[in-house]
């Protein structure tokens, strides 16, 4: 079969692949029909992930047909089309019990803090991830969900991560009506979050960025305020004086290891990986809450350490809340609100590209070209 | 600048539906009555290790599933093995996993050469759309490349 294959910092392409087989009784074989490259994948591709091995094919937000069942699956059937949540979940641990399915125990032997991850390193379980043909599916009875009939491929696989971890950002700001909801970071998960942060009654939404068409975009998508960060002094003294002196009730870090801005965080943490990332986004984002506020983080950091102003938290009496979505707790009422078109997730998805082309696909993403906010993969065999 | 707080909403479609007064405190939350205090729960059937899966000597054992990509060998694979005998807490496991991810890569290039392939380290890089989409910086980027580089020789050569 076809598959992503990463051979290094910025060097991944299309080779074949041996099929992927059943390895435990509850494990699925999904035939892919899409697979989307995520924000978070460009940290693999940057070469910032520990235990990232060359060979590994990256992709965990896909959909499928179901292909092959072991002896354990009992909800899914061979034929099924299937949007797959980005975290792998037993369903049995105490963390899932608990409703925490990207915390799940049971999915990634290679370490505690973070759960198991399609095509995400062996930081995260060491699993082949969906930009391929075909991808073998653990706990196939949890996590995989039957797309709704009338949905599109292209709203499910934006089910799989960007729309939960977009609302479940938001949903950690615990906002309530009236609130400021300031979020930095306009790629896909931060003008998700935005759109979903009206839905919890903010009364006003402001996105930060430095890239100024997708500040665009989001300015028109999720109808909220957008400001390059490049045309302001200083992006907290902005929150602060457009907030009454105050700062934001609840501020989002949708950014991650990648940020930019700070030339000393550049420098330590995306040079020189002195640190686990730039932190630049999670710095201004303490600095610009109100106090007594709420930090919401869904950026991803790297395992090590980050430069924080962690005596502002303290200082400030700020919550700070922070998780991989739980992708399968949300799903029944995401999958209603795209039904519903209270969520068009679509527009994100600006380049579909054949999977034949990842390496084009990787770097059009990476370095924002062609006004690029999300790229799509399509299979060759997804028509079958 | 405007009062955007004292604005009518409605035209944001959906706004205000999933308001609710007791989403704070909000997730990331424990539920206590389904919390098993103890690593007890009735765990899912194991995956067979058939083979070299290294595990965090944070836990006790490997989960019971776990992913079969590219277990550790050569060099790099050497590097992992140490890496993990130190804990997640500490640089002696991280670091080592960022240089074995280095090694890792000329492996990888050498194993592409045993095998004949030798890899096209621009397609790779995704040039061609960088061609397609951002000439101009392209051409920018190796014209100021080659005067750097022979700038650099001919001062060398001069020495």
């Amino acid at each position: 079969m076809l598959a992503m294959n990463y051979r290094g910092p910025l060097r991944v392409r299309l080779d074949h692949k041996p099929m992927p087989e059943i390895q435990h009784p509850q494990d699925a074989i999904v035939r892919v029909t899409r697979a989307c490259i995520c924000g978070s994948d460009l940290h693999l591709y940057n070469g910032s992930v520990p235990d990232t091995r060359v060979g590994m094919t990256f992709g965990h937000e896909f959909t499928g047909v179901v292909e092959e069942v072991g002896s354990d699956v009992h909800n899914l059937k061979v034929g099924d089309n299937v949007l797959v949540p980005f975290n792998i979940a037993c369903g049995k641990c105490t963390f899932c019990k608990q409703g925490l399915y990207g915390n799940c125990h049971e999915a990634n032997p290679q370490a505690t803090a973070v759960g198991g991850i399609f095509g995400y390193s062996h930081t995260a379980g060491g699993y082949n991830g969906g930009q391929a043909e075909y991808v073998r599916v653990p706990y196939a009875d949890v996590g995989p969900t039957v797309i709704p009939e009338g949905m599109t491929l292209d709203e499910a696989v934006m089910l799989t991560d960007v729309v939960p971890t977009g609302y479940q950002a938001a949903e950690m700001g615990g906002i309530q009506p009236g609130d400021t909801v300031v979020v930095f970071g306009a790629g896909p998960v931060g003008i998700m979050a935005a759109r979903c942060a009206w839905l919890f009654g903010a009364g006003r939404v402001i996105i930060i960025d430095q890239i100024e068409y997708r500040l665009e975009f989001a300015r028109n998508y999720a109808q909220c305020e957008a400001y390059n960060f490049r045309s302001l002094e200083d992006p907290v003294v902005f929150i602060k004086k457009t907030t009454e002196s105050l700062g934001a009730d609840v501020v989002i870090d949708a950014v991650g290891a990648e940020a930019a801005g700070n030339a000393m965080q550049t420098i330590t943490g995306r040079k020189t990986l002195m640190q686990a990332g730039s932190a630049t986004a999670l710095h201004w984002a303490i600095n610009s809450a109100k106090k007594g506020g709420i930090v919401s983080v869904v950026g991803v950091y790297g395992p090590t350490d980050n430069l924080v102003p962690i005596g502002n938290v303290v200082n400030k009496g700020l919550t700070i809340r922070a998780n991989q979505a739980s992708v399968k707790r949300l799903l029944p009422k995401l999958i209603e609100h795209v039904q519903n078109g209270v969520i068009d997730p679509k527009p994100l998805l600006t380049h579909h590209v054949p999977l034949e082309e990842v390496s084009d696909a990787y770097r059009i993403f990476s370095e924002k070209l062609d006004e690029c906010i999300k790229p799509v993969l399509i299979p060759p065999s997804a028509k079958l | 600048m405007e009062n955007i707080n004292a604005k009518d909403h409605s035209h944001i479609k959906g706004w205000g539906i999933d308001a609710d007064p007791k989403n704070d405190p909000t997730y990331p939350m424990r539920n206590r009555s389904k919390d098993t205090k103890g690593y007890n729960w009735d765990r899912p059937p194991l995956q067979p290790v058939d083979i070299e899966v290294l595990h965090s000597i944070e836990r006790p054992n490997v989960t019971a599933v776990f992913g079969t990509s590219e277990p550790p060998s050569g060099l790099s694979g050497m590097i992992r093995r140490l890496a993990f005998k130190s804990s997640e807490n500490s640089y002696g496991h991280w670091l080592p996993l960022i240089l074995a991810d280095r090694v890792n890569v000329v492996e990888g290039i050498i194993d592409d050469i045993k095998h004949g392939h030798f890899p096209n380290i621009f397609a790779e890089k995704g040039m061609n759309a960088e061609w397609k989409y951002n000439r101009k910086s392209l051409i920018q980027k190796v014209v100021i490349g080659t005067v750097a580089t022979s700038a650099a020789l001919l001062y060398f050569r001069k020495k």
